[in-house]
C-alpha cells in the first residue's frame, strides 16, 4: 500500500461515524448562545464585538435589498474561520481541505447572486459582462470573457480555500517531518527548520483567517453587482 | 451531584438509560461545566482551552487506528 503525504487529509472513522461529522460541528460548541443578561460572560461579549464588526464590514457597501443576506455571510464567515483555525490544532480534521465541501459553499451561494440579479434587474446583470468604454470591435470578444470569467467564479472560490489550506497543512507536515527527521543527524539544522516551521504556523494562522475573508468578502461582491 | 467512588455502581442501577434521560444528563453536564468555566464574572481562557484540548484528545482517538502504524511506516 502506497501510502503518502495526502493522508491525512482523509477522513477518518470510528464505527462507522466519520470526523469530518465531529469537525464542521464541534464549532457550534464554542460559539454561546446569547442569554437575557444586561451583563454577559466574556465569551459572549467578544462573540457579539465580533460579530457586529464582520457585519458591519460586510453590509456597509450593499443596498438595503443586501441586508437580507446578513444572517448567511456573517454565520459563513464565523463558521469558515472557526474551522479554519481548528484545523491547525494537532490531530484536529480540516473538512475545508476538501474541494467537495468548499464547492457546496460556493456553488450554491454564487449561483442564488447570479439568480437574483437576473430575476430582479436582468439589463443591468447582462450589462456587468461588458465594461464601460470598451472599443466597438473587441465587443464580442470581451463578452465571452466575460461570460467566461463570471462562469468560473464558483470554481475560482472553491478551489481557492481547498488550495490554500491544503497547501498549508502540507507545508507544515513536510518542515515537521524534515524537523523531526533532521534531529539526530544535524541538531543545527534542525533548529533552523524549527524556526522555519514556527514561521510557517504563524503565516498558516494568518491565512486561516484571510481565505475566511476573502470568501465571504468576494460573494458579498458578487451579491453587490446583482442586487 | 456529589456521587461518592465506592457507591458507583449502586447509583449507576438506580438512574434510567432512555435516550431522553441520556440527552438530558448530558445537556446538565453541559450547562454545569459553563457555569463553572465560562459563565463567570472574570472568565479567562482556561473555559476555552479545556474544551479545545479535549477536543483535540477526542480526534486523536478518533484517528488513533491510522497513527498507530506510524511507527512502521516508511513513507509518511
Amino acid at each position: 500500500m502506497n501510502l503518502s503525504f495526502f493522508d491525512q487529509f482523509a477522513s477518518p472513522q470510528l464505527l462507522g461515524i466519520p470526523l469530518i461529522l465531529l469537525s464542521m460541528l464541534f464549532p457550534a460548541l464554542l460559539l454561546p448562545s446569547p442569554t437575557n443578561r444586561w451583563v454577559t460572560n466574556r465569551l459572549s461579549t467578544l462573540q457579539s464585538w465580533f460579530l457586529q464588526l464582520i457585519t458591519k464590514q460586510l453590509m456597509i457597501p450593499l443596498n438595503k435589498m443586501g441586508h437580507k443576506w446578513a444572517l448567511i455571510l456573517s454565520s459563513l464567515m464565523t463558521f469558515l474561520l472557526l474551522i479554519n483555525l481548528l484545523g491547525l490544532l494537532p490531530y484536529t480534521f480540516t473538512p475545508t481541505t476538501q474541494l467537495s465541501m468548499n464547492m457546496a459553499l460556493a456553488f450554491p451561494l454564487w449561483l442564488a447572486t447570479l439568480l437574483t440579479g437576473l430575476r430582479n434587474q436582468p439589463s443591468i446583470s447582462l450589462g456587468h459582462l461588458l465594461p464601460e468604454g470598451t472599443p466597438t470591435i473587441l465587443i464580442p470578444a470581451l463578452i465571452l470573457i466575460e461570460t467566461t470569467s463570471l462562469l468560473i467564479r464558483p470554481l475560482a472560490l472553491g478551489v481557492r480555500l481547498t488550495a490554500n489550506l491544503t497547501a498549508g497543512h502540507l507545508l507544515i507536515q513536510l518542515i515537521s517531518t524534515a524537523t523531526m527527521a533532521l534531529l539526530p543527524i544535524m541538531p543545527t539544522i534542525s533548529i533552523l527548520t524549527a524556526f522555519i516551521l514556527l514561521l510557517l504556523t504563524i503565516l498558516e494562522l494568518a491565512v486561516a483567517m484571510i481565505q475566511a475573508y476573502v470568501f465571504v468578502l468576494l460573494l458579498s461582491l458578487y451579491l453587490q453587482e446583482n442586487i | 451531584m456529589d456521587v461518592k467512588l465506592g457507591e458507583l455502581p449502586m447509583w449507576l442501577a438506580t438512574c434510567n438509560f432512555t435516550p431522553k434521560s441520556l440527552l438530558g444528563g448530558v445537556q446538565k453536564a453541559w450547562n454545569s461545566y459553563c457555569n463553572k468555566y465560562i459563565n463567570v464574572k472574570r472568565g479567562g481562557t482556561a473555559g476555552i482551552s479545556m474544551l479545545l484540548a479535549g477536543y483535540c484528545v477526542l480526534s486523536y482517538g478518533w484517528n488513533y487506528q491510522h497513527i498507530k502504524r506510524n511507527c512502521w511506516r516508511k513513507y509518511h
